[in-house]
């Protein structure tokens, strides 16, 4: 008895009218799959990076993201404890073991306390970087890996990114070629982390009679601690 | 005008059985364009109704018919979007196995328009005389908006009638529930949209409704009548051929010029 | 799903003298349709993003097998599997053997269609595996024990009074016992219920609104994170997915992406967009430690190729329902299986027969503002119109339908005829009428008087007013 694959495989080329692809038709598939091209891309995010930037801000402030804009990574402690203490938040986190956010000097804030590591059920407030962010909708674009465990985006009722201001792409075609080449993608395909999370404002649902919730799973309010630092 | 444009009329068959007055504005529009008019008596219906029950032979043959019937007019105008999309859009496809009726039927397409688009758009009208003192409102009938692009161009007409001014209805690109057939295969439903459409009119506050579609037009006559409102239900082109002191659609013939 | 849909008619019926839902479709019309209008104009390209998702899945649906094993080829790559499946009977099969593997009892689900087509609920309660919906909308409709009415809202058609008492009646058991009746603390009752659920099931269960064949990565699309959720905890993660879902590359998905959410509700980009690639990767945190893919056909494959084919396009927005008067008028359920509104007219008949759902496709008014919004430009009323002709020809509609049509038919032939036989009708209508200018009542017009008058005629057809109005003379005959 032929296996399922084989059945419908089959059925797709009878319905086709044609065998398995083979030769330049071949060909041509493994060439699009190989050197993957951006299609149509809308003109907004088009911009210089400084008008990246600002388009960046401007499209998160229309789906309830926070922004709050420094100068440096030093200032980083300072944005995340003003940013609990003025919601009412406990002054603990837990944070992405991520080499970048270790490098904040988290001490000139004595009174936050922060674990590292997945977010547990007990986590209220998670603190992350962003792999980049996408100008066009204000869509942040998290990485999976060792360093950047994905629950953290989802568990904590508050989300604070750590988002450095050169992370910022015009579209998710730039966000991906990036990671393509942070991962050193060939030709294969096979440069994806277990997920890539595209996030576009805190979590929200309407299932009950159209009404507009923040927070149905996920975070409930999403900040962004915008990172100037040394423009190249 | 021996050199005008030869137009063959489409009359269709729901203005030939209830509203013929419909068919003399439209000759009356397309003469003062300087068109020269022939209403070729071969004609019957557009075989809509066989073509979207299902019914793809008859719909086939009664195309033929049509095709025969038109043959030699520099144009083909009807008084209606949805027959004039039936042959502008549907009858090719209906003829895609059959290279020389294909043919027919796509010239056919190509000559073919609704009677206020081609007004404008073929013949250049900018303007009307005619005078109409009310409030109006416009629908825009399904099959003319989408499947010709007719929205513009009645509203463009109609702001050059002395004396009406045009109030958007709300919801104007929301069918009103006729559907050829399907207000009666489906009575239910259909009474639903047009008891929406009857109160979005009513909510205008205009007191004379215009569409470019006489099915559509005697839907919704037909639910403002049983709903007891007074609002007028005119084809759009009788107001553009000032010929808006007819009594309107479901008006006696008695009660003239009873629009206020 | 138990199928309904002959019953199209006493459903729509009865679902227009519901005043719950009467209440819940017309803030679903205000919401979706200016929602996505807005969203449209924000975007000057939206047009031609269309035309090249367009492109992008007929090229897909060109070359399907070949994207398919890639796909499958990426996913055991990256140490996941992919399990081929013709029917609902082997997908459901398949399911329950993977869950058997972690010895589930509780598993998650995210809102799939595909669970639907399947009827997978049952299946595993059945099998003493409990599912639990994670998407707001369809766990409230799994409270009600209803099927959705919505493929992006499942449970539009509820109002929160009803909501709140589902809850008030379900949520005993975990110690609620207070009657919520603020969104925000329905919504609230509902997270704090369902995140231990996360954290308890044994496996979890999403769709995919893409499948990558590039990367041989599922993606999904969700304004709440339940589906990030449902994927993350639990040991293992299965996706299922039908096989349309292919695209070739990321870029590929970007471009439908940016037209999906502005179709479905009118954002920008939905909250979460994620990209699942294989099981957790061995230094990770957090994850799945198994990933599978259940890759459904259901008949599918056969539809390439025919009138339907270009169906095959649909990225499950919802744009046509919620632009469908006939939906708005009557709702999901009335259409009696998993896809309501226009697409579900193309679709279901398909996959429960044409028999059991000839309705569907009839009950159109051909309005076409279906077409005129689908993302994917498919052709929805030419494929309604194909399925009336099937219909036709195999002599699916009582016959006094057809014979009506076929009577017109015959007469318009026969335009001698047709003249005389419309000018009696015209002056015998015409007659009666006069007085009153409409008729309350009349006999054969029931479908049109219960709810209308009918106009009178003026007396006369113009055929014949033009002929003795001595235009006529010397015309084609």
């Amino acid at each position: 008895m032929s296996s399922a694959r084989d059945r419908i495989l089959g059925s797709l080329r009878r319905s086709l009218g044609r065998e398995e692809l083979s030769g330049e038709a071949k060909a041509a598939l493994e060439a699009r799959l190989a050197h993957p091209t951006a299609n149509l891309t809308p003109a907004r995010s088009q911009l210089p990076h400084a008008g990246q930037v600002e388009l960046f801000i401007r499209m998160a402030e229309r789906i309830d993201v926070t922004v709050a804009r420094i100068p440096g990574r030093d200032e980083v402690p300072g944005a995340v404890a003003d940013y609990l203490a003025s919601h009412n938040l406990p002054t603990e986190f837990r944070m992405s073991p991520d080499p970048f956010l270790d490098a904040i000097p988290w001490e000139r804030r004595p009174l936050l306390k922060f674990a590292r590591g997945r977010a547990e059920p007990a986590d209220l407030v998670g603190v992350t970087p962003a792999f980049a962010a996408v100008a066009e909708t204000a869509t942040l674009m998290m990485v999976s890996g060792p360093e950047r465990p994905a629950t953290l985006n989802f568990m904590p009722d508050t989300h604070i990114v750590v988002l450095e201001s050169r992370a910022i792409v015009g579209t998710y075609e730039e966000g991906f070629a990036r990671l393509r080449t942070a991962r050193n993608a060939g030709t294969d395909g096979r440069y994806m982390p277990r997920t890539v999370n595209l996030i576009t404002g805190p979590s929200r649902t309407a299932d009950i009679a159209l009404t507009l919730i923040l927070g149905a799973h996920g975070p409930r309010r999403l900040h962004v601690v915008l990172v100037d630092g040394e423009e190249s | 005008m021996p050199k005008g444009r030869r137009v063959g009329l489409f009359v269709t068959c729901l203005v030939d059985l209830y509203r013929p007055q419909i068919g003399f504005a439209a000759v009356k529009l397309l003469e003062e364009a300087g068109c020269r008019v022939e209403v070729p008596r071969l004609q019957t219906c557009c075989g809509q109704p066989a073509y979207n029950s299902g019914d793809r032979a008859d719909a086939t043959a009664i195309a033929r018919q049509v095709i025969a019937a038109f043959q030699g007019f520099d144009y083909v105008v009807a008084p209606s979007g949805s027959c004039t999309g039936m042959l502008k859009v549907h009858y090719p496809a209906l003829f895609a196995g059959d290279a020389a009726m294909l043919e027919a039927a796509e010239d056919l397409s190509r000559r073919t328009f609704e009677l206020i688009s081609f007004l404008t758009d073929v013949c250049g009208l900018e303007a009307v005389e005619a005078t109409y003192p009310g409030l109006v409102t416009y629908h825009d009938s399904c099959s003319g908006l989408r499947e010709l692009g007719v929205k513009a161009q009645p509203r463009h007409l109609l702001q050059t009638v002395a004396g009406l001014s045009l109030t958007e209805l709300p919801g104007a690109e929301t069918c009103c529930g006729f559907g050829g057939t399907f207000c009666v295969k489906y009575p239910a439903i259909s009474e639903e949209m047009t008891q929406k459409k009857a109160a979005d009119i009513v909510a205008s506050g205009a007191d004379t409704l215009l569409a470019g579609d006489l099915g559509c037009l005697l839907n919704m006559a037909g639910r403002l009548s049983r709903n007891g409102a007074r609002v007028a239900v005119r084809h759009v082109a009788e107001v553009l051929a000032d010929q808006g002191g007819e009594p309107a659609i479901g008006e006696p013939a008695a009660k003239k010029k009873s629009r206020r | 799903m138990q199928v309904s849909s002959h019953d199209f008619k006493a459903r729509a019926d009865k679902a227009l003298h519901d005043p719950n839902l009467r209440q819940a479709l017309s803030a679903m019309e205000k919401g979706f349709v200016s929602k996505r209008q807005a969203a449209v104009r924000d975007l000057p390209e939206f047009d031609a993003l269309r035309d090249r998702a367009v492109e992008i899945k007929n090229h897909v649906l060109e070359n399907l097998d070949h994207y398919l094993e890639r796909f499958e080829t990426q996913v055991l790559a990256q140490g996941g599997k992919v399990h081929w499946c013709a029917s609902p009977k082997e997908a459901r099969e398949t399911i329950l053997a993977l869950l058997r593997t972690v010895e589930a009892r509780t598993c998650t689900k995210g809102k799939s269609m595909i669970a639907e087509e399947i009827a997978l609920n049952p299946f595993l309660a059945a099998n003493g595996i409990e599912p639990v919906e994670t998407d707001l909308g369809e766990y409230i409709i799994q409270l009600a024990d209803e099927p959705p009415s919505h493929i992006i809202g499942p449970a539009v058609h509820k109002t929160k009074d009803q909501i709140s008492d589902l809850f008030l009646e379900h949520h005993q058991k975990y110690g609620r016992t207070a009657r919520q009746t603020d969104p925000q603390a329905l919504v609230n009752e509902a997270r704090e219920i369902l995140r231990q659920k996360y954290i308890d099931a044994d496996a979890g269960i999403t769709g995919a609104n893409f499948l990558i064949a590039e990367t041989g990565s599922t993606v999904i699309v969700t304004n709440e994170g339940n589906g990030d959720l449902t994927q993350m905890l639990p040991r293992m993660h299965i996706v299922i997915a039908s096989l349309e879902k292919i695209v070739p590359t990321i870029e590929d998905a970007c471009t439908i992406l940016r037209v999906l959410a502005r179709s479905a509700t009118g954002q920008e980009f939905s909250a979460y967009t994620t990209f699942s690639t294989g099981p957790k990767r061995e230094a990770d945190l957090d994850g799945p430690a198994a990933f599978h893919v259940v890759l459904l056909d259901n008949g599918r494959s056969a539809m390439i190729g025919t009138e339907l084919q270009e169906a095959l396009r649909c990225i499950r927005c919802g744009a046509c329902m919620n632009h469908c008067p006939v939906y708005q008028a009557v709702g999901g359920h009335a259409y009696g299986w998993v896809y309501p509104g226009p697409i579900g007219a193309v679709l279901d008949p398909h996959f429960v027969g044409l028999e059991e759902a000839r309705h569907l496709p009839s009950a159109s008014t051909f309005c076409g503002r279906c077409e005129q919004v689908c993302p994917m430009r498919i052709p929805l009323p030419k494929i309604m119109r194909y399925w009336r002709q099937q219909a036709f020809e195999r002599k699916l509609a009582p016959p006094p339908e057809r014979m009506a049509v076929q009577l017109w038919a015959w007469l318009v032939r026969r335009p001698a005829l047709y003249h005389f036989a419309t000018r009696i009708a015209a002056y015998l209508l015409g007659r009666f009428g006069a007085e009153r200018g409409y008729f309350r009542r009349l006999p054969l017009a029931g479908g049109w008087t219960r709810g209308r008058d009918m106009p009178a005629p003026s007396g006369r057809t113009f055929h014949d007013l033009w002929r003795t109005s001595g235009r006529g003379r010397g015309e084609a005959e």
